[in-house]
């Protein structure tokens, strides 16, 4: 997927090392190589990679890995503009 | 009517026959046969019958084509599904890639085997999309095996995780359901990884007591993943966009477009008919048979070719990306007409041409399996105010050119 770049700098993920036990599950479960183990604790290794599908967030046992995730499809955000509200799948 | 039950049995040629009367002479009694009732295939017309209906047919359920067998199990018989497709799965497959009734491809949800399953056969998870539960059973290349599909109300793994409708909550329930526990002695679920989106792992456990392994991104990787230990290697994990994967998603793309044809047409020709004469029909026709050329164009470059050329188009923004596209599209098509289109005309085909194809690829953003939600909204926070003034101008050039 290195062929395929969105716009750099926008994702909400956030990694709070301090609250990282290491378990790397995050690291299996995201479908983009965005993090990584790093010794005993997770990194962020490509940031501009993340599509904020949210599935390492879900998997994190301690909460250290936080994204917002939502819709990225502009039919739905467009619908949210005008009725207000979050996102909803197209 | 008269009563006859009671009347005497009449004899074959009408005249009343007494218990003790000999057979009337007019015939030859003809001794009574059996009638063949279908015990051997053969029946007294057409063709032979088939085969009497399978024992485990019930009322009120039709038996799906896909399923060549059952295995029974300490919960009850199980289907076991075919691992080659058939014509009609292949039918099915084309005809939802065109979006006709794709929110109603589904199987029902419960527990399948592929196979001869048994109690130490791994279970694969899967969504109850139809085509999801295809490519489990016919492409994961594993001999034998239980497939637990999750009720995610038809819609694929994906986005059903992101979505919720694949979620915890549903897998446990489907476990519990199925009552997995009485039909394997391992307590091991194999996810696809896409679901990680909606689901859980410790709470899966937590819930049903079955452990998640987090399988493979593509269901075709499962036989080398199983092979290798339930280890999968870097570009298991990863999602792919290949070109292949791109060219899938046309004719999908283009099945959202009819709900807006007829507006469009409609505004094409009416404004293609205004000119110094106030209302030509002549003109409507003919100008407004340029407009669909560039509505066209348009619907070409956003849906079909800046899709198809994405990752060779420069710039990251989709919008820009159609734009670029659709100008070169809009820029064929002005010259294919030139000898019948003023400046004006031009300009406003060119506008059209590129400001639908911008719209468009910037709404391919929700087929991309990379584009954060994040970087879309920033994206038409920027594009949608040149999009909107672009598709207000084209009208407004379009009926001036007439004026020239």
């Amino acid at each position: 997927m290195k062929d395929f770049r969105y716009l750099p700098g926008v994702s909400t993920l956030v990694l709070d090392t301090e609250a990282c036990t290491g378990c790397g599950l995050c690291t299996i479960v995201c479908p983009h190589g965005v993090l990584a183990m790093a010794e005993k604790r997770v990194e962020i290794v490509d940031y501009d990679g993340c599509m904020e599908c949210g599935a390492c967030a879900q998997n994190c046992p301690t909460g250290a890995v936080g994204v917002t995730p939502g819709v990225g499809c502009a039919a739905a955000i467009i619908n949210s503009w005008i009725k207000g509200g979050k996102p909803a799948c197209c | 009517m008269e009563q006859d039950e009671k009347k005497e049995p009449a004899g074959c040629c009408g005249e009343k026959l007494s218990p003790s009367a000999a057979p009337c002479a007019c015939k030859p009694p003809v001794p009574l046969e059996p009638f063949p009732m279908v015990r051997d295939d053969k029946v007294c017309c057409g063709p032979p019958t088939g085969p009497r209906s399978s024992s485990r047919e019930r009322p009120g359920y039709r038996m799906w084509h896909f399923v060549e067998d059952f295995i029974d199990t300490p919960a009850g018989p199980v289907p076991l599904a075919k691992t080659v497709l058939n014509a009609r799965d292949w039918l099915g497959k084309i005809r939802v890639r065109w979006g006709i009734r794709r929110d109603q491809y589904k199987v029902a949800p419960g527990l399948y085997g592929v196979g001869r399953p048994d109690a130490s056969s791994p279970v694969l998870v899967t969504a109850n999309y139809k085509l999801s539960f295809d490519a489990l059973r016919s492409g994961a290349g594993v001999a034998d095996a239980w497939i637990l599909v999750v009720d995610t109300r038809g819609i694929n793994v994906w986005c059903a995780a992101g979505k919720g409708t694949f979620s915890t909550e549903e897998v446990v329930r489907q476990v519990k359901s199925s009552q997995l526990d009485r039909v394997v002695d391992h307590r091991r679920l194999i996810l696809p990884q896409l679901s990680a989106t909606g689901v859980a792992s410790r709470m899966v456990k937590k819930g049903c007591g079955f452990k998640v392994t987090w399988g493979p991104v593509r269901a075709a990787d499962l036989g080398r993943f199983l092979d290798a230990g339930m280890r999968a290697d870097e570009p298991m994990r990863r999602v792919t966009f290949t070109l292949a994967e791109r060219i899938t998603l046309v004719p999908v793309e283009l099945s959202f477009l009819p709900r807006y044809l007829l507006w469009s047409l409609a505004a094409a020709f009416l404004l293609s008919g205004f000119g110094a004469g106030v209302f030509s029909f002549q003109a409507a026709w003919f100008r407004g048979a340029l407009m669909v050329a560039a509505l066209a164009g348009g619907v070409f470059a956003g849906a079909v070719a800046a899709p198809i050329l994405l990752p060779w188009i420069p710039v990251r923004s989709f919008s820009v990306k159609g734009a670029i596209v659709g100008v070169a599209a809009g820029l064929a098509i002005v010259a294919g007409f030139r000898e019948h289109v003023n400046t004006w005309e031009a300009a406003a085909l060119l506008i059209c041409t590129a400001v639908i194809s911008s719209y468009l690829t910037m709404n391919f953003t929700g087929s991309t399996p990379y584009t954060s939600p994040s970087g879309v909204e920033k994206e038409m926070r920027r594009a949608i105010p040149f999009q909107a003034g672009a598709a207000l101008v084209v009208p407004v050039l379009w009926v001036a050119a007439a004026f020239v």
